[in-house]
């Protein structure tokens, strides 16, 4: 009906501060057409959809809804024009019912309207019948499950009659039968002419419902095709799975304490609220272990590292060297010997390096905390140079290496890694990587390395699980992991 | 069903003025003096819980809204004699444009640093009182010539009746489309903007009607004590017990914030006795109620109705 796209994005470039979060974008979708944009994390999807809400202004380039410029508007206006956007996190007004959370959506931006247009409860009772809400108008949120949450984000993004919808992570924490009705919801939003960008991990969960793919990584497009192209793509294919692995994978029985296994992990479960983060899942590290977990985001690692760190509360049973860890402080597992160094870094920003890592050994003598740090040094030789910068001006690399020296510091007996490449160009990677391969071969230390970039996790370890949907799917040793489980990471 | 629900509150709201309305017939002109200074305090937060409960936006300065609105009030009718309703107008209209002009800026900074703001504002205005002191009575204080009338009971009816429409209003506005609109632009703006709602306007326009109630208010609190002073209106001390009236008696009800009002005040009074331990005992309490029961008062006697 309409000869421009609903929605074109040319060249957009995003920075935050050093790092560049989007390097020249481009994209666009049709009336009609679902575009898939695909990425690992940090990979910078998340802000072109944001870049195109409105929510951050791109440095550079152009947005255009069907042919309007809006880069740099406030994204009321944008909204205002035609686009909706469907949050990854539900966050509806708890002490509202369903009803009004939607009729929210619904209602004029003016300050004149204090009593709502009659016609309002129609529409969105139109609306909830529509994504599948009509049961539950008059309860409040806090009574619903999770995938009833997520209808009502729906329900808002759509209550406007957007031409372009962007939808964050659509399926993320849904069970299979709950994304089957979400699929035929969206292809239904599209069949009504709409154009729709989908923005997920990987091509998999999305490749049914797409119309289009495009893959990005640290910022920039890698590919562009049908679903079937880009995961037939060499370069989606080295960012996902990496080329051919070479693995020095030692195998289970070459480790001493096969009865007691250092860290034992068995049946544990864990609930945010109502949704299940982690199901049943066993594992075991042997002592001087290097073992990956690998999954996507949201499969639950982080969950399973901090339970195992004693920050939350767990139903299952966690052992070190046979004692149950349960009812110990995170404070007392981690001077016991099980240290992680989180995803988020959570480096004292203002804080010099130096300052960092002393505050990692402060139940360290002296002399043992001068000699720790002398081999961190060694380690990392760019440690040394920047001892007097603060801890925030250093690059991603640089902070993510100072996580792990900070947490070195302490000595620990089991080291848990937490996303180390999150976010870092592949130089990074190989520095990182090599750190790692040093640890393995001149210490003592057993690894937990919890991974989405199965190119990484792979190398360095001598043993694989992958966590999916918060359960274990696979174990087994790396070499067979591209054979047995490598399709789910495209 | 919502609708019934504010319909069922303002009734109840109603009955519960119109029982306080026969007090003079009870009680003594002392407790109808308390009562009388309660009643606009409970004004005073129930316009902070419009920006905090709603808006999202902690107000540190309710006392510099209040502070305007009462000195200039005051002031004009010291200077000039005017008759007391266009002095508390004109009082009303200069804690608008004050509150105007304080939020402007402030609603550009994020988090704490509005409230740092509005704090910082406090300051000023007191300074400005101290030192412009021929004009505003400095620290002594500033007498007017008139009253609203020497009746206690007149006096007690008067802010009766001003606070049950100020409350009704508020009330009112928090539950109607405007109060859903800013409700959410107080818990999550990103997610209000792109629902195609300017945040700033809607905070903007909290602000503003935070301003008027609080600058009415703190206008007729002038001719009914037939003075003004920096300890009784604008001190922090001051902001702190509306804002500790206003979370004691319920965050995001509004009407709480009278029942926190009245209790704040009855306590002190019952306390009287213990002399300089009564106010560290009124506020240990309240801190008390705020760790037990966060939802407040009014959240405690809404909660059977909420849960079923």
């Amino acid at each position: 009906m309409n000869d421009c796209a609903s929605l074109d994005v040319g060249h957009v470039t995003k920075r935050f501060g050093g790092l560049v979060a989007v390097k020249d974008i481009s994209l666009n979708v049709k009336a009609g057409e679902i575009l898939g944009l695909i990425g690992p994390n940090g990979s910078g999807k998340s802000t072109v959809m944001k870049l195109i809400m409105g929510i951050v202004r791109p440095d550079a380039g152009s947005v255009r809804i069907s042919g309007q410029e809006v880069a740099g508007l406030p994204s009321y206006k944008i909204a205002r024009m035609g686009v909706g956007i469907v949050f990854q996190h539900s966050r509806p007004l708890h002490r509202q019912t369903v009803l009004e959370n939607i009729k929210l959506a619904l209602l004029p931006d003016k300050l004149t309207r204090l009593f709502a247009d009659p016609g309002i409860e129609a529409r969105v009772r139109a609306i909830a019948e529509r994504v599948g809400l009509s049961a539950v108008l008059d309860r409040l949120p806090s009574t619903l499950p999770f995938a009833d949450l997520r209808k009502i984000e729906i329900a808002k993004a759509i209550a406007r009659d957007p031409k372009v919808l962007l939808i964050d992570e659509p399926f993320a924490g849904l069970t299979q039968q709950e994304t089957a009705a979400f699929s035929q919801l969206i292809a239904e939003l599209r069949d009504d002419g709409r154009a729709i960008l989908l923005v997920d991990h990987n091509v998999k969960s999305v490749a049914r419902l797409v119309d289009r793919v495009l893959a990005m990584y640290v910022g920039e497009q890698i590919a562009e095709g049908s679903a079937e192209q880009v995961m037939g793509d060499e370069t989606v294919r080295r960012v996902y799975l990496g080329g051919s692995i070479e693995t020095a994978a030692r195998p289970e029985s070459a480790f001493s304490d096969a009865a007691t296994p250092f860290l034992e992990v068995e049946k544990l479960s864990v609930h945010y609220g109502k949704a299940q983060a982690l199901e049943d899942v066993s594992i075991h590290v042997h002592a001087g272990e290097f073992v990956s977990v690998v999954g996507l985001n949201g499969a639950g690692k982080t969950t399973l590292f901090n339970a195992i760190s004693g920050l939350l509360p767990y139903v299952g049973e966690i052992r070190q060297q046979g004692h149950a860890l349960r009812g110990l402080s995170a404070a007392r597992v981690a001077r016991n010997g099980i240290v992680q160094a989180p995803e988020g870094r959570e480096l004292f920003v203002d804080m010099t390096v130096r300052e960092n890592l002393d505050l990692g050994a402060h139940h360290l003598a002296p002399d043992e905390s001068a000699t720790q740090i002398e081999w961190l040094f060694e380690l990392f030789p760019i440690l040394r140079e920047r001892q007097g910068q603060a801890a925030g001006t250093l690059s991603g690399g640089e902070q993510q290496m100072l996580t792990i020296a900070r947490a070195l510091m302490m000595k620990p007996k089991l080291l848990i890694l937490d996303e180390p490449t999150l976010g870092l160009a592949p130089i990074i990677l190989e520095q990182i990587s090599h750190i790692i391969e040093t640890l393995r071969r001149t210490t003592s230390i057993s690894m937990l390395l919890g991974e989405q970039n199965v190119t990484f996790a792979l190398p360095h370890a001598d043993r694989v699980y992958v966590l999916e949907h918060a359960r274990i799917v696979w174990e087994g040793p790396p070499n067979r992991f591209a054979a047995e489980a490598g399709r789910g990471y495209l | 069903m919502l609708k019934s629900q504010t319909l069922r509150i303002l009734l109840i709201g109603l009955a519960v003025v119109v029982a306080a309305s026969f007090l003079p017939l009870g009680v003594s002109g002392y407790v109808l003096g308390l009562l009388t200074v309660a009643y606009y305090f409970g004004v005073f937060s129930m316009a902070w819980d419009l920006l905090f409960g709603f808006a999202g936006e902690v107000n540190f300065g309710p006392t510099f809204l209040i502070g305007t609105g009462a000195y200039t009030a005051g002031i004009l009718d010291n200077l000039y004699g005017l008759p007391i309703w266009v002095c508390v107008l004109a009082g009303t209209l200069a804690a608008v444009v004050g509150g105007l002009i304080l939020a402007l800026p402030a609603l550009r900074v994020r988090g704490p640093y509005f409230g740092l703001t509005t704090l910082v504002a406090v300051l000023m205005l007191q300074n400005f009182i101290v030192v412009d002191a021929g004009l505003t009575g400095g620290e002594i204080g500033l007498t007017v010539p008139d009253v609203l009338t020497i009746s206690e009971v007149v006096n007690y009816q008067i802010a009766l009746w001003f606070m049950a429409v100020s409350g009704a209003i508020l009330f009112a506005l928090s539950r109607s489309p405007v109060g859903l609109i800013l409700q959410a632009s107080g818990q999550d703006d990103v997610q209000a903007g792109a629902l195609g709602f300017n945040v700033t306007k809607h905070k903007l326009f909290a602000f503003i009607i935070s301003a008027f109630f609080s600058g009415l208010a703190g206008a007729l609190l002038v001719f009914y004590f037939g003075s003004a002073s920096i300890g009784t209106l604008i001190d922090v001390t001051v902001g702190v017990q509306i804002i500790i009236a206003a979370v004691l008696g319920g965050r995001r009800t509004i009407l709480g914030a009278v029942l926190g009002a009245v209790f704040l005040i009855a306590m002190s009074e019952v306390l009287r006795p213990l002399g300089d331990l009564s106010n560290f005992t009124v506020f240990a309490l309240a801190l008390v109620v705020v760790l037990v029961f966060p939802n407040g008062f009014f959240g405690l006697l809404t909660r059977h109705k909420e849960s079923v």
